[in-house]
């Protein structure tokens, strides 16, 4: 979906891109993580040539992004930004329909897109249509923000620390959303964060990138079980590494089928992290599985979760 | 937090009209300005000796129209050309002529309007004319301050997010930034208009029909009365200009002044 080709970008005689190739397939979610000033953000802003690049190739779709008017890219391609950037002066419906405007959509398209993704958010079309952007709380402007990104269906999204500014709680809300939504539509989003937790839970491939180049791509197990080298591996918790990988493997893939134990049961698409958290409470180091409908499948133990 | 997000369709009702101060200082500066004549005694008293005691070379009336049409020339001119300067001044292409523009609405401004009236003259002879000029000249420092001011004061993420949906450089300036920077524009034009009035008077020396004549007339021929008629009209026909603007800003104002950026 997405190609990078040997980008580079220089401001003066420093390389904020070095020579970066990636590739993001369509349908993932790829997560941009590293430092401040490792040029993530740079090279999302060159996707949509927000940022002009020096050398090298990008294409999206397949076609060169240098071959349309910037414009015209832009407006196929969803753009969610940290501070949200909602236009004061428009109520939520007209900064949604702001794209479906420019490309011309009828007046009833844009009014049932606009319903569409407020319910797509779960914020309510009639009472949040008519508001202003200082109406809403953080949380409801950056769903706003991110319902505008995909308002005339765009295939890539790009999002640059979208949800940084808002509080933990919030935060957590809105991850879920993203990752429900981009589960639903199948849309390839490509995600700038800073934030390893956040990375773990939302990407389904992460490009590590330190100092503009690319240092390491892989799914969010191989990133931790794997690291490319000792900068990956401190970025990714260093010594605390194994707890987010229990976070990232479900009690469906390590449990045992067909074997008892007492207690309240763990769900199995929960995640390790929270077996072992159960586990501590309760002081039991085993722990019976049950599936969705609440149907016993059978047991995990402590010594699965270090298998 | 108030909440002052109207929308633009205001209804007043009849009770709201007649407990509105804009009415009663229109209603008084219209009744002077039409019905001066009237206070004929009082002026005779207050100004024994004084004859005429109430400026008659021409109809008060008369004056206003021209004073006004003066002021609301020079404002629009000033107002096209220095919110033109300052959008100007905000694109990158104009960038460096910031500080030269900036120099040429201070130069604007302190140049005396009396100084420029009597250059003007000789080129432009008596009358309205270099009226219009020196009033022009004078108004475009609050007009481009503020319009820069307003302009700047945009979110950068609010533009950065209108680049990064595809609008065009017009659109981000006709949609985003205009709009958003329009009350301290008005503001700006608010300043140049209501100074303008008082500054229109001087174009009576140069042969311009203002509410001044009555001023120079009666500090010429030493008649007080010519004086504070002229004054006092020039004054109330400020304030209520001013009054008129305040109402103007308050019912365009979408976004509640102290409400946080998106």
């Amino acid at each position: 979906m997405i190609e990078l080709e040997r980008v580079t970008k220089a401001y003066g005689g420093r390389r904020v891109v070095d020579e970066l190739s990636l590739t993001v397939p369509e349908g993932a979610f790829c997560v941009l993580l590293g430092p401040s000033g490792c040029g993530k953000s740079t090279t999302l802003r060159m996707i949509n040539r927000l940022v002009p690049f020096d050398s090298g190739v990008i294409r999206v779709g397949g076609e060169d992004v240098r071959r349309l008017p910037p414009e015209a890219l832009r407006r196929r391609i969803g753009y969610a930004i940290q501070s949200v950037g909602l236009f004061p002066h428009w109520r939520v419906e007209d900064n949604i329909a702001t794209v479906p405007r420019l490309l011309g959509w009828s007046r009833q398209r844009v009014r049932n897109r606009v319903a569409e993704l407020l319910q797509l958010f779960r914020l309510d079309p009639d009472t949040y249509r008519g508001k202003y952007p200082h109406q809403l709380s953080g949380g409801e402007q950056q769903r706003v923000g991110v319902a505008r990104a995909l308002a005339a269906d765009p295939d890539l999204l790009l999002m640059d620390e979208p949800f940084a500014a808002v509080d933990p709680i919030a935060r957590a809300a809105l991850q879920g959303e993203m990752l429900r939504i981009q589960r639903q539509t199948q849309k390839t989003v490509v995600f700038v964060t800073h934030d390893i937790d956040e990375a773990l839970r939302l990407a389904s491939v992460i490009a590590v990138l330190d100092q503009g180049r690319l240092v390491q791509c892989g799914t969010p197990v191989e990133i931790i079980e794997r690291p490319a080298s000792g900068f990956v591996a401190e970025f990714v918790g260093g010594e605390t590494s194994g707890l987010k990988l229990l976070g990232l493997l479900t009690v469906a893939e390590r449990m045992r089928p067909g074997e008892a134990a007492e207690g309240e049961p763990l769900p199995s698409e929960s995640s390790l992290r929270d077996a072992l958290a159960a586990m501590v409470a309760r002081r039991a180091d085993r722990l019976p599985v049950v599936d969705p409908s609440g149907r016993p499948l059978g047991a995990i133990m402590l010594a699965d979760l270090v298998r | 937090m108030k909440e002052r997000a109207v929308s633009r369709a205001g209804a007043w009702s009849a009770l709201q009209l007649l407990g509105s101060p804009v009415l009663w200082v229109a209603a008084l500066f219209f009744a002077l300005l039409i019905g001066m004549p009237v206070l004929r005694p009082l002026f005779q008293w207050a100004f024994p000796g004084v004859t005429p005691p109430v400026f008659e070379r021409t109809t008060f009336l008369a004056l206003w129209l021209s004073h006004a049409g003066i002021v609301a020339a020079a404002s629009a001119a000033a107002a096209v050309i220095g919110i033109g300067l300052a959008v100007f001044a905000t694109r990158p292409a104009g960038r460096d002529f910031r500080p030269l523009i900036n120099a040429l609405a201070m130069v604007g401004q302190t140049f005396p309007p009396a100084a420029v009236l009597a250059l003007a003259v000789p080129a432009l002879g008596f009358g309205p004319r270099p009226t219009l000029v020196a009033l022009f000249f004078y108004g475009l420092l609050p007009i481009i301050e503020n319009a820069l001011a307003g302009i700047e004061t945009v979110p950068a993420a609010t533009r950065d997010a209108a680049e990064g949906m595809g609008l065009s450089a017009w659109q981000i300036l006709r949609d985003v930034e205009l709009p958003l920077a329009m009350p301290a524009i008005l503001a700006g034009v608010r300043l140049s208009v209501t100074i303008a009035i008082g500054t229109a008077t001087i174009g009576s020396t140069v042969g311009a029909l203002t509410l001044g004549t009555p001023i120079f007339d009666g500090l010429a021929a030493n008649k007080l009365p010519f004086v504070i008629q002229g004054a006092v009209l020039v004054a109330l026909f400020a304030i209520l200009t001013d009054m008129i603007f305040a109402r103007l800003e308050r019912r365009l104002r979408v976004v509640p002044a102290n409400a946080s950026p998106a």
